[in-house]
């Protein structure tokens, strides 16, 4: 289990300027929906976006404490 | 990981066109995330083959060393990794799924 303000901080320790929305699916706080809008997505594939986001939970990935995990990533200009 | 679980991972992947690594197979998906991926496919026809992580450890941690990607499931198209749920999701619902498979499937 893995609090939201806890993935918030570990998301902006890698993007500083990333705004993070995170919706627990399940009420178990290990089924998550996470929301990240940051302007170091711009350029980068899909898979790219998402990969920097896994890095940066990587830990909670690992051990399981995030079970699964629904991702959904923008650049700030995709978002208005 | 070591040399013989890639050159496995090889194996599996290049055992056809369209591969998926899932949590069960196409009857019984073990996952909403792995189900999502089926249903998308199936939606488009595609032919497809899956490998269930389930049934081998060494597979379902490999995979996620193989393409530095942490969840299941895993779609490759032609050796090429496109992603999981989500973006076989938001490419599907943007099209660009379908073309970027009819492209792969036709060269």
């Amino acid at each position: 289990m893995v609090k939201s303000e806890d993935i918030g901080t570990a998301i902006k320790r890698l993007l500083p300027d990333a705004q993070v929305s995170v919706q627990d699916l399940n009420g178990g706080g290990d089924h998550l929906q996470v929301d990240v809008i940051s302007s170091s997505f711009a350029g980068l594939s899909l898979i790219r976006q998402h990969q920097l986001v896994y890095e940066a939970l990587k830990k909670e990935l690992a051990t399981e404490a995030i079970h699964a995990l629904a991702l959904n990533t923008s650049t700030p200009k995709e978002n208005t | 990981m070591d040399s013989n679980t890639k050159a496995r991972i090889q194996t599996i992947i290049n055992s056809s066109q369209i591969m998926v690594f899932m949590k069960g197979n196409k009857l019984m998906p073990q996952c909403g995330f792995s189900n999502n991926v089926v249903q998308i496919l199936n939606s488009l026809g595609m032919n497809y083959e899956t490998f269930d992580v389930l049934s081998d450890m060494e597979i379902r941690q490999g995979i996620k060393d193989y393409s530095n990607w942490p969840t299941i499931p895993q779609v490759y198209v032609k050796g090429e990794f496109i992603g999981g749920s989500d973006i076989l999701i938001e490419m599907y619902n943007s099209g660009e799924l379908r073309e970027k498979l009819e492209i792969a499937l036709a060269s």
